[in-house]
């Protein structure tokens, strides 16, 4: 796969009826500053006036418009979802920010300067200066203990979070283990629980201390959270229950890693599986060495 | 090695190539035009711009035709043009007791100043198709004109609230109405962002919740105090003439429905309304609208608030069909990650299950 797609030639862009990166600038100006209340609150969820997007809810509206309040012409841009720059998914967004923003896309984790993703985060460590966007479905935690968001911001102003907690205790005692494999909610800064976006809890520990700024969209339910760079993030556990990192014991047939996360591929139909990285890039880069 | 179904440009390409060869159909069939769609489909055009949020009936008919013919998809390409468009400045209130009046009816009076105004309307047609239609004609008859819509039109709900039988809406302020295009709704909502949300809701789903506030759920107490459809006329004024402009006309349908209310402390027993209006002619829009609005009342009626549409979350939350449809659709995206995490967790689960199930002393058949 190439890995740069260099800028279209000036005067050469498909759409100059659009603003730069779609959005008018009095938008971007709304969500750059929910964007900055987000960081200074970390893992606290900002309401934002977010707008339709010529692609629909649910696929990765909220990403979306914060990148384009973030990305500028000298950006790099590399989107991901499931891991994968291929899918059709990423392509397309990939494709929607080459055509109203001309800005440079790349496959490779290291070259992106800001990194869209759904479900994952990559394996290469994130740098200082590297801004991780996730698309958020439901950013509210607690939406399947307590669906009112009036009653949910009660609890997160009191930090009341016993409702995550007897649903992890109940999970621990009825089956010996957390119930949620994905999006498995995390403390930030010891205050507000966050949910990380449905990332397998795999990805998890990918969040504390981060060198990289993470910037979280949910563009249907209208809210931008954050975790600055350096921000203590726990997973939800308890201390004889610590959180457990899961991934499929196997090692990718491409590359040969036994720590990436691999996605199980049905092989035949008699039962064979074979295992392979969901980070294409890393699967690609440990491939080359 | 097995390569896994990967989505490139050129699927991706060839997919769109394929959906617009679709749109076009038979190319021995003449094509359709947008004008032709806005003429003749004129109702698909009006729910278009009413859950599209933009009143151009040329652009409704546009995405319409690109659509080939889903009208929530319709209503999401108008939207996102929408969006792109600037807001310079907010109209003035539209007068509707002005309106241009083609339509115009009561249920609670027989007959009242202006009298009843049919207006082109399915009402009283038998539903027998009419093969006539399917065989290309002459035009229709031209109908005979009443000059009725000439006459002033009193509201209905204006009558009442002049006995005292119902109750007014307080009065507007000069203040900026809020805009729910560029503010996440708050919760509790106040009214003018509740009936926005309303206003380009899905017309099925508000259909759906106003039907079940007429079975029980709610407890309402339906009537159609009044329903109008017609021309407004749409004034702005301009912070540096200070004066209001007429910038065009356009078609709009409200509903009042009265309602019973018992009455309080504080308050007599007297009727209350429920507000519909919908862009266009969106006559079922307009009067699922007012009731459900009138049920999101509950709460500040100091009513027993039980039923769905009485729920302001639940409704406003799941009443706009261009996020339902998006996050409903979002499900055919690939979720291999979570899929896979989630098979690790069953895996493990199941082998403490089996461990633990073998560890266990095996029971006796007798105890």
């Amino acid at each position: 796969m190439n890995a740069i797609t260099p800028r279209n030639a000036p005067g050469n862009t498909p759409e100059h009826a659009y603003n730069f990166a779609y959005l008018d600038e009095a938008t971007k100006r709304m969500i750059r500053r929910a964007i900055l209340k987000a960081i200074a609150i970390p893992g606290h969820q900002i309401p934002f006036g977010a707008r339709e997007m010529p692609l629909p809810y649910g696929w990765g509206t909220g990403g979306i418009q914060v990148t384009a309040a973030i990305l500028g012409p000298r950006d790099v841009l590399k989107v991901i979802d499931q891991g994968a720059d291929d899918t059709t998914n990423a392509v397309s967004i990939r494709r929607f920010f080459a055509r109203v923003a001309n800005v440079e896309t790349t496959t490779r984790t290291a070259e992106a300067t800001i990194i869209q993703t759904r479900h994952r985060i990559p394996e290469r460590p994130l740098t200082e200066g590297q801004v991780m966007v996730f698309q958020v479905p439901m950013p509210e935690p607690l939406f399947r203990l307590e669906p009112r968001l009036a009653e949910t911001r009660r609890l997160h102003a009191l930090g009341d979070y016993s409702l995550a907690q007897v649903r992890l205790y109940e999970d621990i005692a009825r089956q010996g283990e957390s119930g949620s494999a994905y999006n498995h909610p995390v403390m930030v800064g010891g205050r507000y629980l966050m949910s990380p976006s449905p990332i397998p809890g795999f990805d998890n520990p990918k969040l504390h201390n981060s060198p990289a700024l993470m910037l979280f969209g949910a563009g249907r339910e209208k809210k931008i959270y954050a975790v600055p760079p350096y921000t203590e993030v726990r997973s939800l556990d308890f201390e004889d229950h610590p959180f457990k990192p899961m991934r499929a014991p196997q090692c990718c047939s491409a590359c040969g890693s036994a720590t990436s996360y691999l996605d199980e591929i049905v092989a035949d139909d008699q039962g064979g599986r074979i295992f392979v990285c969901s980070d294409t890039d890393h699967c690609a880069e440990t491939q080359g060495q | 090695m097995y390569v896994a179904v990967k989505g490139g440009d050129a699927a991706i390409s060839a997919a769109h190539g394929w959906l617009a060869q679709r749109r076009r159909g038979d190319e021995s069939l003449p094509e359709l035009s947008p004008a032709q769609i806005e003429e003749q489909l004129g109702l698909a055009v009006d729910r278009v711009i009413a859950e599209g949020s933009c009143h151009d009936r040329a652009l409704a008919a546009l995405a319409i035709k690109q659509a080939r013919g889903d009208l929530i998809e319709a209503a999401f390409l108008l939207r996102a043009y929408r969006n792109t468009l600037s807001r310079f400045a907010a109209c003035e209130p539209i007068d509707t007791g002005a309106m241009r009046v083609q339509r115009r009816i009561s249920a609670t009076y027989k007959d009242l100043p202006g009298g009843q105004v049919l207006g082109p309307t399915f009402d009283y047609t038998h539903r027998l198709l009419d093969f006539a239609l399917a065989a290309e004609g002459l035009p229709p008859a031209e109908p005979e004109e009443a000059d009725a819509a000439e006459a002033t039109m009193p509201r209905v709900t204006e009558l009442l609230a002049r006995e005292g039988l119902m109750s007014r809406d307080a009065p507007g302020t000069d203040e900026a109405p809020p805009d729910l295009t560029r503010e996440p709704l708050p919760f509790p909502t106040p009214r003018p962002l509740r009936l926005q949300s309303l206003a380009r809701g899905d017309e099925g789903f508000l259909l759906g919740l106003g039907y079940s506030t007429q079975r029980g759920y709610g407890n309402a107490h339906p009537f159609v105090a009044e329903l109008r459809m017609g021309e407004v006329e749409v004034m702005l004024a301009p912070a540096e003439l200070g004066f209001a402009v007429s910038i065009g006309d356009i078609a709009v349908t409200e509903c009042q429905m009265v309602n019973q209310f018992a009455g309080s402390a504080a308050s007599p027993p007297q009727f209350t309304r429920g507000y519909g209006l919908a862009m266009g002619h969106g006559e079922r829009r307009a009067m699922a609208m007012a009731l459900v609005d009138r049920a999101l009342m509950a709460q500040e009626m100091g009513e027993e608030a039980t039923a769905p549409a009485q729920d302001a979350e639940f409704v406003l939350l799941h009443a706009d069909n261009v996020e339902a449809t998006g996050f409903v659709e979002h499900l055919k995206l690939p979720h291999h990650v979570d899929f896979q995490s989630e098979l690790e967790k069953l895996r493990s689960i199941r082998a403490r299950w089996q461990a633990d199930r073998d560890a266990a002393p095996i029971q006796e058949a007798a105890e």
